[in-house]
């Protein structure tokens, strides 16, 4: 489990985040849900520590990942899989290099054992034959697929991922929610997800965090979050024609 | 001054938390081909006309029957080896080398590569970056011996072209009162000049921020810094070790 206790940041005097706490269940996708701008990746960044916050505590299983020393900052990071919005695969490496690069800086694990996760884990994302592709030879599902293989190739108990549809179809974007739910079932992980787009809200989200100019102002899953009475949030849910006439049908 | 002190900064992040020592073999390797073997054919071409120009200038310049012609020689044995090789080739190293490790950290960054391994618990900064000062700091002042041989070959090919001075003569300039030390001081230069030109261009890369047009101002920043590095430490190391 992950717990955030009153997280703050600002940049120069502007504060992006005013404070939010909450938890990100073991097990379950939890979402970070929000519109442009409200700080949802700013979030994602403090919690894994790609920024410091200006003010509160990140703990992983009870471990303060805020002000812990050097070593146990490596510790949890290592235990940590990310799914960057642009993929982030190295450009000069293939595929399964990339694929394999977590194993080959941070175990000593022989070369067989290594290519087997690492086929294990393509064949886990449905990319068995794309060993040998360089990632500009590959396209923007294919690489959020890499991403994940990446993400999962350590064995991580958490698992982030910020904005996984940007830039993909519906199909696609449905294949990748798809897959990081079925990975936190399989592994037991702590899934946490940045993202702004409904249908990952309707399909994987069991936790969901709405932010909301730098305030949370709403938690609970895909269920409730059809019912909630927080106007802010009902403008997010029910910004598009589809979602309106959703909401039209269940009054009715 | 904010700047400087997150420089200092960062080259302390080189040596501290790194990786395993055969995690960075391989690595360093790459970079010494990509930096130092890939820098082999401009700075022959460089190096050679150098010598080739200087030669001819400094026969231009010395026309006092007085003046032996061997003088021509050691003029160019004495500036290729004091500042032509290793600050002019450091300049050409820093367009060259400098210019291509801020784009590619500039890169890596605004497609958050960079953040991928800080996420993985790696230290960014030191798995890309001490391959690269490292591995300029072992080939530059190779390409520096190079770029001084080549310098005074061009300077005697010209002169046996050209007529200026007899081949004998030249031969002759080049091993009169030759001081060891010289050389000693130009590979102390290329040391110094590669740390800089290295360190400079990852910190610009490095710390990159926005979109391709922040990579193509850090790379030409990246450059400028640099050069404005070498002549700073050009002066004070030949006020240092020869004043």
């Amino acid at each position: 489990m992950i717990e955030i206790r009153n997280i703050k940041k600002s940049f120069d005097d502007k504060e992006i985040l005013k404070g939010i706490s909450g938890e990100f269940h073991k097990g379950k996708t939890n979402l970070i849900i929000g519109a442009s701008g409200t700080g949802k990746s700013v979030l994602l960044k403090n919690i894994v520590g790609l920024i410091a916050p200006t003010e509160g505590e990140v703990l992983y299983d009870n471990r303060n990942f805020t002000t812990g020393d050097n070593q146990l900052i490596t510790e949890v990071r290592r235990e940590i899989g990310m799914l960057f919005q642009g993929s982030a695969l190295f450009d000069s490496m293939t595929v399964e290099q990339n694929v394999m690069f977590p194993l080959n800086v941070l175990t000593k694990m022989p070369m067989d054992e290594k290519l087997e996760r690492v086929n294990f884990c393509l064949e886990r994302v449905s990319l068995q034959n794309a060993n040998k592709l360089m990632p500009s030879e590959i396209s923007g599902g294919m690489m959020k697929r890499v991403g994940i293989a990446r993400a999962i190739v350590n064995n991580p108990n958490y698992l982030f991922c910020d904005e996984p549809n940007s830039g993909l179809d519906p199909q696609t974007s449905i294949r990748i929610d798809n897959l990081i739910k079925e990975i936190t079932d399989e592994y037991q992980i702590t899934t946490v997800v940045v993202t702004h787009d409904m249908n990952s809200v309707m399909e994987i989200g069991e936790n969901i965090m709405f932010l909301y100019k730098g305030h949370k102002i709403w938690e609970g899953d895909n269920e409730s979050i059809l019912h909630a009475d927080v106007e802010e949030l009902n403008d997010f849910v029910f910004a598009n024609k589809m979602m309106r006439r959703i909401k039209k049908t269940m009054k009715s | 001054m904010k700047s400087i002190g997150k420089y200092f900064i960062f080259l302390g992040n080189l040596i501290i938390r790194r990786e395993s020592f055969r995690t960075y073999i391989g690595l360093f390797f790459e970079e010494c081909i990509k930096i130092g073997y890939n820098s082999v054919f401009i700075v022959t071409i460089v190096a050679t006309f150098m010598g080739a120009v200087t030669t001819i200038q400094t026969a231009y310049n010395l026309i006092s029957p007085l003046i032996p012609d061997y003088v021509i020689s050691l003029v160019v044995r004495d500036m290729t080896i004091l500042e032509l090789a290793p600050t002019i080739m450091a300049i050409v190293f820093a367009g060259k080398v400098g210019s291509n490790i801020a784009g590619e950290l500039g890169t890596m960054r605004i497609t958050e590569q960079v953040d991928a391994l800080e996420v993985m618990g790696i230290n960014a900064t030191s798995y890309l970056v001490l391959p690269k000062v490292l591995a300029s700091m072992v080939t530059y002042p190779m390409l520096v011996v190079l770029a001084g041989f080549l310098s005074i070959y061009g300077g005697y090919l010209t002169s046996l072209l050209t007529g200026i001075i007899t081949g004998y003569d030249y031969i002759y300039g080049i091993r009169f009162e030759f001081i060891p030390f010289n050389v000693t001081f130009a590979l102390i230069k290329a040391f110094v000049f590669a740390f800089l030109v290295a360190s400079i261009s990852a910190y610009k890369g490095f710390y990159t921020r926005g979109g391709a047009l922040e990579v193509g101002q850090a790379s030409t920043s990246a450059v400028t810094n640099s050069c404005i590095a070498i002549l700073c430490a050009d002066y004070i190391l030949a006020k240092l070790l020869l004043g």
